[in-house]
């Protein structure tokens, strides 16, 4: 860990303007993934802007009919709450789905959405990675990939997002809500709030310099059967090798999100669009340019299993 | 006392407190967090300062230059040690590589510098400043492709021979009316213990002591002063408390060589602990098997010609992973062959890990007999039944083992698991989305021992002390030392206090190989009986005829107590077992059988272990409560590296790279469900005075095999490359 400095931010005004004009600074609040690449010296920020008394731990219904979760309700805090568990399942799965319930006490719902790649070149800062180091080339293409992306990966990165909750939030079309540096909110559709490896895979979001994330918005609930499924080496306590958010309709249709599997948490109208014809149509919509390594290749196979697997619970129930 | 001859009726046969289940004895000082680890003894070594090890970020190569300036000019620094200020060391007996490198560079994350300063934290920072400009080599990392190239070893002190040929394999192999002939893989493990090598170092003049986390007190004393270069009894190793081992810690490694260089740098003692990130190529590792493993038999299952090959690979000077060592003495069979085949490899030394050579033999061995079994149309169970053999089958009758209850364990732990319910066809039991299979492996380990001693003591108030530099690493060591001195003299545990853990206190036979248990208690027995020598003619009694209860020492109506006759200034005596010849002319082994139910989802090929089961038979079991925790510990391992333990090679880079516990998956709860073990009755008489045998080690050997099998009854999917993950499964078309 390099030596920094720390502050509490005042406001969330202050925050963001503070972010902005002190080059290197990051906001911190649960620290469950930033403290640890710190340590590791993958993160050297000079600064760190403590958000945590800032409130934004609230969960509240919106005048639409939504919810918005602070940026600061913990994750255990959300996948507990009595109207996520009740009209957004898929959330509250999905969120129980990740980590370990010591992890999920201290994480935040934006430093969540935040968290950085499981790739194991990402975590040796002896290995190449673009992701780290700009410029240094990729050490998982052509080397250890059996966990990485298989969807909106690069030449320059193959990395994984590993978040089990953004699944669940880019399947239910949340919106990310921010303050910038100038004082100026805004709303960022969470399919465009990651951004693809191309060749900046060290960019991961569309937030800009000092803009700092206030609350997750839902839209009004959808209704419909929602499940998450994880799939991983072990019971409990590991990244998804495929994860798949779904909610089915009544009328047959359904939408999904794939996490495991993408750059970023993965979500095709396509795949919605052949809800009804199926787990195996479903699979081909949502692999459509998939670009798969020797070890990883399994991936696709294993998206079309999940599903099926899925149907056939869906099945079972009806 | 030198134990040659088989034991007779002793004092321990009462079993008043031996074999009797007991709580661990030091664990209100685990739980309240009293009891002191290597890294937190500010008691022993007040203002110790931090050392930081960098580790080389290549993996075969030299150091062309280092440039320490940035980092000695950080905040806090005190010193860094590297190999051009260290002075002339030299190297351990069991160390591959030396543990300081430069300028030339063995394997990756090689130790090339400690950084010390005054807070942990500017330690870490510094070692990141220190600038090294390497000559990287090429190097020969996977040993797939230099299998043609391995060479048989020399034979090693542990593993006997390389090679043993009984018969002709060949020929009876060629002849036999069921063959079968496969290969098998087994990945590097890494031993992921709870506490991770640490060392704190402080020198009193020439004299060293190293508070240290170590298996092997009396070989690492030796380790210590021969890589230094100082004389043994300059050296001071204390170890009392160890949070798991699994053999990672049988040697010096670098945390306990760079603390004591360290601390001579800046003249104060010095705390280092190996990092989570930096165990995996560092320090030691189980190496990667690839076996051979060929076995004719009758159409009854009844074999005639056994043959086991392993290939695995180590750095230059290392040694194989011996995991044909089982077949030697598992099953019959008049024509037999076992051969070890190293190659040379430039990734990080490999060495002793839970039940080295067995632990992944059997994993091979034991889905080669379910192969068999099947083959047959004989039931698994019933086929290694049908090939037990009650004498060393390389040596022939002559040599019998001491004791071997293989079929009590097959026959008493299937009808324990409910084996007559599982459906011999594959594929063919489900409930819900599960696929539900049930399979069944041997256990076997070798019985070693060694010599071990203690000295052991009564204080003017009856309590009896028993000092031994045996180690307890979460085993349970510090109890069944107990038990066995209250049992010996008389008294309740609660009477007895233990001492571990330290050079000054007589060499035992350390914690290793499964020997530490039957090996340490031994020793003790043997001080013991020269304690109540002492205080038998203390008392004025023959001391054949004394009996030692309630502590009091008796005969016949008279009576005195400990305490009286140890008077204020104590009583004590010190001697050691030492092992004669039974160990040659009887096979010794621990024997068991392993069960195991798993649900494989139908869709996502997803493995969860529903049930294990197994029956053991180690003789006499010291204690059936902490015997139990280490046979369900390693049933758990079993189950890892059945599903999905593995150090990931980068052949390009030459290291392991998912080198932290968030990517080299171990079992967590969830993954274990109910585990029953039921420990057979035996007493070996040939084995030592206390008629044990080790089981530290028992339990994980074969316990992947019954996963893997078990995975075979679901899905009829038959892998024989480990770990049985989902991408190999959809590979193998579950359909």
């Amino acid at each position: 860990m390099k030596p920094f400095t720390y502050s509490r931010a005042t406001s969330v005004a202050d925050a963001a303007k503070t972010a902005a004009a002190m080059q290197g600074a990051r906001f911190i609040a649960g620290g469950t993934n930033l403290l640890d690449l710190m340590k590791l010296q993958i993160e050297t920020p000079t600064h760190l802007i403590d958000v945590n008394h800032l409130g934004l731990d609230r969960i509240e219904p919106t005048p639409e009919g939504g919810l918005r979760i602070g940026a600061l309700v913990r994750n255990t805090d959300l996948a507990a709450d009595k109207t996520v568990r009740r009209d957004y399942g898929v959330l509250s799965r999905a969120l129980l789905a990740g980590a370990s319930g010591q992890l999920r006490n201290k994480a935040t719902t934006a430093g969540n959405l935040l968290q950085r790649t499981r790739c194991p070149y990402f975590y040796d800062t002896n290995m190449p990675c673009n992701k780290r180091k700009p410029g240094s080339g990729c050490g998982a293409i052509g080397g250890i990939s059996r966990s990485l992306a298989i969807l909106g990966v690069s030449d320059a990165c193959i990395a994984q997002h590993p978040s089990d909750m953004a699944v669940a939030m880019r399947l239910l079309d949340a919106q990310v809500e921010t303050v910038g540096a100038d004082g100026v909110a805004r709303a960022i559709p969470i399919a465009d709030f990651h951004t693809l490896p191309g060749d900046t895979p060290h960019i991961e979001s569309a937030l800009k310099n000092g803009e700092i994330i206030t609350s997750v918005t839902l839209p009004k609930p959808i209704g419909g059967t929602h499940v998450y499924r994880k799939v991983r080496d072990r019971a409990s306590y590991a990244f998804a090798l495929v994860s798949v958010a779904a909610v089915f309709g009544k009328d047959g249709g359904g939408r999904f999100a794939f996490g495991g599997i993408g750059a970023k948490p993965w979500r095709t109208p396509a795949a919605d669009a052949a809800a009804s014809s199926g787990a195996k149509a479903v699979a081909e919509a949502a692999l459509s340019g998939a670009r798969t390594t020797y070890h990883n290749a399994f991936k696709k196979t294993l998206v079309e299993r999940t599903l099926a697997s899925l149907y056939r619970q869906k099945e079972a129930r009806s | 006392m030198k134990f040659d001859t088989p034991a007779t009726t002793n004092p321990i046969d009462k079993g008043r407190v031996v074999g009797v289940a007991q709580d661990r004895i030091d664990g209100p000082a685990k739980v309240t967090g009293s009891a002191p680890y290597a890294y937190e003894r500010h008691d022993a070594a007040p203002n110790a300062v931090y050392g930081w090890i960098v580790g080389s970020a290549i993996a075969k190569g030299r150091i062309a230059a280092m440039d320490l300036r940035a980092a000695e000019a950080a905040p806090g620094v005190l010193g860094i040690v590297t190999h051009a200020n260290a002075g002339k060391l030299g190297k351990g007996n069991y160390n591959t590589a030396p543990l300081l490198g430069g300028p030339a560079i063995m394997h990756y994350d090689q130790a090339v510098a400690l950084v010390i300063a005054d807070t942990f934290e500017n330690a870490r920072a510094a070692a990141k400043l220190v600038r090294i400009d390497y000559a990287p080599q090429d190097g020969k990392f996977d040993l797939n492709t230099e299998l043609d190239n391995a060479v048989k070893p020399p034979d090693s002190g542990f593993g006997g021979a390389a090679d043993t040929a009984v018969g002709d394999f060949e020929g009876a192999f060629a002849k036999a009316a069921v063959r079968i002939d496969q290969r098998y893989t087994t990945p590097d493990h890494s031993h992921a213990m709870m506490e991770p090598h640490a060392t704190t170092a402080a020198w009193n003049g020439d004299k060293l002591t190293l508070w240290t986390a170590n298996q092997m007190i009396a070989w690492s004393v030796g380790e210590v002063a021969k890589t230094l270069g100082i004389p043994k009894d300059n050296v001071r190793l204390v170890s009392p408390y160890i949070g798991g081992g699994f053999g990672a810690k049988l040697f010096l490694r670098a945390d306990a060589l760079l603390a004591a260089l360290g601390a001579r740098e800046v003249g104060r003692p010095v705390k280092v602990m190996i990092a989570r990130n930096q165990i995996p190529n560092n320090t030691t590792h189980r190496p990667a098997t690839v076996q051979r493993i060929r076995i004719g038999a009758d159409k009854n299952g009844v074999i005639d010609a056994i043959g086991h090959e392993v290939w695995s690979g180590d750095l230059p000077g290392g040694g194989p992973e011996t995991a044909a060592m089982q077949t030697r003495l598992l099953y019959g069979g008049a024509n037999r062959l076992t051969a070890h085949r190293l190659a040379t490899l430039d990734l990080p030394e490999g060495n002793a890990m839970r039940a080295p050579g067995e632990a992944v033999g059997l994993l091979a061995l034991e889905i080669a007999m379910d192969e068999l079994a099947e083959a047959c149309g004989v039931d698994p169970v019933e086929l290694r039944i049908r090939n037990d053999v009650q004498y060393d089958p390389e040596a022939g009758p002559q040599r019998p083992f001491s004791s071997r209850k293989l079929v009590e364990c097959l026959r008493t732990g299937a009808d324990r698991f409910g084996w007559s319910k599982r459906n011999p066809t594959p594929g063919k039991v489900r409930d819900g989305r599960w696929l539900v299979g049930m399979g069944v492996a041997a256990a076997f380990r070798n019985n070693m021992v060694g010599k071990s001693g203690a000295r052991i003591g009564v204080d003017g108030t009856g309590k009896v002390i028993v000092e031994t530099d045996m180690t307890d690493i979460g085993t349970g060591s510090y109890t069944i030392i107990g038990q066995t001195a209250a049992e010996m003299l008389g008294v309740s545990l609660d009477d007895v206090i233990v001492r571990l853990g330290d050079s000054r206190f007589p060499a035992s036979a350390g914690s290793g190989g499964q020997w530490g248990a039957n090996s340490s208690t031994a020793g003790v027995y043997a001080a013991a009986m020269a304690l109540r020598a002492k205080l038998a003619e203390k008392a004025g009694y023959p001391a054949d005829q004394a009996q030692f209860e309630d502590g009091l020492v008796k005969l016949g109506n008279q009576s005195q107590t400990l305490a009286a006759l140890a008077g204020r200034e104590g009583l004590w005596a010190q001697d050691s077992i030492e092992f004669g010849d039974l160990d040659k002319r009887y096979a010794q082994a621990t024997f068991g059988a392993h069960f195991c139910e798993v649900g494989v989802d139908i869709d996502t090929a997803e493995v969860r272990i529903r049930r294990m089961g197994g029956a053991f038979a180690a003789g006499r079991i010291l204690n059936p409560k902490s015997a139990r925790s280490q046979v369900i510990g390693a049933m758990t391992m079993g189950a890892g590296a059945a599903l999905m333990e593995a150090l990931e090679v980068d052949t390009r880079f030459g290291l392991f790279i998912n080198h932290d516990m968030a990517e080299y998956a171990v079992p967590v709860h969830a993954d274990i469900p109910e585990q029953d073990v039921l420990f057979i009755d035996e007493l070996d008489d040939k084995s030592s005075p206390m008629k044990a045998k080790g089981v530290g080690e028992l339990g994980i050997c074969g316990a992947g095999a019954a996963v893997a099998n078990a995975v075979y009854n679901a899905t009829g999917l038959r892998l024989r490359d480990y770990p049985l993950t989902i991408d190999k499964l959809l590979k193998a078309q579950m359909t």
